[in-house]
């Protein structure tokens, strides 16, 4: 295992650039997720680190030595892949071993070790199989035991869930999760399901556009987006962005949204970001998540971080473990993730609590957070 | 649903059409046949179409063995050799090239390679008389003129347009994914070839190896140019046994003669034919 570290990296085919001084330094037994939509660099990136793409500028390092120039097989990286590419013509137990094979690594030790991963893995009754007799789901976890053989200092992974059906998704995610608490190694894994980014990064890295929008831990990045791209793209439902206007001052900021007497509503902001204050008198958008608002109940009072708001429900959306309720703020849609049994009808208004700790304000021209 | 019934008239007059042609393909393996088993004095009496009514192998033992051939009185046995000689090495070296070539112009992207492929390609049009004298040269530089090794290398070299097309466009539709993680696992250039795409390449070995195999061993005009009477290949030792006359000329020994030659190559088809036909439409329609 060990620490990578991606220095300013780019890439261009031709005049199109693909990456733009890509920069992210990850510590041993990290789980790094490069999330972004389809288009934003994330395979490019991880090929660069594969050695599989070579990068127009930059330099990769692992473990503290340059592999900016290494071929591919003399990374110590490992790569499974969206298709796991098994070797068809090869057994599950000639598939594993293959790395290490061609690393010219002795018979007994290959035979430890294919027996140790299929273990590990519960694959040992599918060794003399050939790769088309094997379910999705067994073809994943050969392709990750194939990984494992070889011990490298790093593993890839290229969007590995995204061919297998819903539920075995749910399955294989928790395993890799496992695999990567009890291997304790340093991952790489690229995926554009940021629910996947959310439940096993350590740290995720928002892409678009070759741009890293934002690097930080799962919970940075959920409460904390960087921008309006990364508050939109991570959750779901995603975050309300809803443009109010900024008034008063230090300490005694308010927000407010749509005007006063059609539905508006004003909340006050608790001690903020000292940025803030610029925005004093001006537009902002405002982001909340929709779990940041509770249905109030009779004769509730606001605690000190919470403020009350009056708003009209839309539509109703039972999911079964809680409720989606669209709201009309002001005059904008916001949606609300309320408690399954919220007692509410479309068109009824109601009062609502408002955490505003969780209440963060973009800027509207650059779409940054103001912080 | 009368026309899903084997007997409807339409289903009839079909293969009523379609016995009738496959007859009239078969009428000359007939009439080769028919008369190879027939003694000289019954073809001369006149029915072609007749079968023996004397059976007798002697015209095959006459053309494996004993025939005249040129000055020689060897039958086609060592011809038929020399062609093995020949087809075996050439097919074998030829489909490699092959392999080798359209492993190189898909999985490496470098500057000129879709010329190259045009030239490679272009050069399955170029007629076997307009090479023969450059060949000639090229040969007597090599000081391999008369020899069967010399016909390997005619016939490798021309086989390889045909061998790199089959390859590059089986390998353009060849799933990328395993040879980068096979590349990640530590194969190197041979290493690729050797255990990712040769052991997945099945069809299209096959369709190579069918279509060197019954053109090589069909194959005159190089055969008759550039090898001597040692070295001949089959197709010209048949020429000259059917143009070596002792006075009489011996139907029978010629039509066994040509069936011994066309032996080998209706073996591979029986034996691979289906896969012949699998293996050049996954090539056309997937490349």
């Amino acid at each position: 295992m060990a620490a990578l570290d991606l220095v300013n990296i780019r890439k261009s085919f031709g005049a199109t650039q693909i990456l733009h001084d890509v920069s992210i330094g990850l510590a041993d037994g990290e789980f790094l997720v490069l999330v972004g939509p389809s288009g934003c660099g994330k395979s490019t990136l991880m090929n660069i680190i594969a050695g599989l793409e070579e990068p127009s500028g930059g330099s990769v390092s692992l473990g503290g030595r340059d592999i900016t120039q290494l071929p591919p097989s003399e990374r110590d990286v490992s790569m499974v892949f969206q298709s796991y590419a098994l070797y068809p013509n090869m057994t599950v137990e000639r598939n594993i071993e293959f790395p290490l094979r061609m690393r010219k690594v002795d018979a007994a030790t290959r035979a430890e070790r294919v027996r140790a991963v299929a273990k590990l893995l519960q694959i040992e009754h599918l060794l003399q199989r050939k790769p088309r007799q094997l379910s999705g789901g067994q073809r994943q976890r050969v392709a990750i035991g194939r990984a494992l053989a070889r011990e490298p200092r790093l593993y890839l992974f290229d969007e590995p869930l995204s061919n297998l059906d819903a539920q075995l998704r749910l399955d294989m995610r928790t395993e890799i999760k496992k695999l990567h608490q009890r291997l304790g190694a340093t991952i790489v894994y690229v995926t554009h399901d940021q629910i996947e980014a959310m439940t096993l990064a350590t740290r995720i890295a928002v892409m678009k556009g070759g741009v890293v929008q934002q690097l930080g831990t799962p919970y940075e990045v959920y409460n904390r987006p960087a921008n309006t791209f990364v508050a939109g793209f991570m959750g779901s439902p995603r975050m309300n962005l809803v443009p109010a206007r900024l008034a008063g001052t230090d300490g005694t900021l308010e927000i407010a949204i749509g005007t006063e007497g059609q539905r508006g509503v004003r909340i006050a902001l608790p001690a903020m970001p000292a940025a803030l204050n610029a925005f004093s008198g001006r537009d902002v958008l405002v982001g909340i998540r929709a779990e940041a608002v509770s249905l109030a109940r009779e004769g509730a009072a606001a605690g000190s971080m919470q403020r009350m708001i009056d708003a009209r429900v839309v539509v109703i959306e039972p999911t079964g473990a809680d409720t989606l309720a669209l709201l009309d703020l002001g005059g904008h849609e916001f949606t609300a993730r309320l408690e399954p049994d919220a007692a509410l009808q479309p068109g009824q208004d109601a009062r609502f609590l408002i955490d505003v700790a969780k209440l963060v304000c973009f800027d509207p021209q650059t779409e940054q957070l103001i912080a | 649903m009368s026309e899903r019934s084997a007997f409807a008239p339409q289903r009839v007059l079909l293969y009523a059409l379609l016995v009738f042609l496959a007859m009239l393909f078969l009428l000359p393996v007939y009439v080769m046949v028919a008369n190879s088993f027939k003694p000289l004095d019954e073809i001369r009496a006149g029915d072609l179409m007749a079968l023996p009514v004397q059976w007798t192998v002697e015209p095959w033992l006459a053309a494996w063995s004993t025939a005249q051939i040129g000055v020689q009185p060897t039958g086609l046995r060592p011809y038929f050799l020399n062609s093995f000689l020949l087809v075996v090495p050439a097919v074998i070296i030829s489909t490699l090239i092959g392999a080798l070539n359209g492993y190189i112009l898909t999985q490496f992207r470098f500057r000129g390679a879709a010329p190259l492929f045009a030239a490679m390609l272009f050069s399955v049009f170029i007629p076997f008389q307009i090479v023969l004298i450059p060949m000639a040269k090229t040969l007597g530089l090599l000081g391999l003129a008369g020899t069967v090794k010399g016909l390997v290398f005619v016939n490798v070299v021309y086989g390889i347009g045909f061998t790199t097309l089959f390859f590059r466009n089986y390998y353009a539709a060849f799933p990328p994914e395993l040879v980068r993680s096979a590349r990640m696992d530590g194969a190197g250039f041979f290493g690729v070839l050797f255990h990712i795409l040769l052991p997945n390449s099945a069809p299209i070995i096959i369709v190579t190896v069918i279509w060197q195999f019954t053109n090589i061993w069909n194959e005159f005009l190089f055969g008759a140019s550039f090898s001597d009477y040692s070295s001949y290949p089959l197709t010209v030792a048949l020429n000259n046994l059917v143009n070596s006359s002792t006075g009489i000329k011996e139907y029978n020994v010629h039509f066994a003669g040509a069936f011994i030659a066309a032996i080998p190559t209706l073996v591979v088809y029986v034996l691979s034919g289906k896969y012949f036909v699998r293996g050049l439409m996954a090539g056309s329609v997937k490349g």
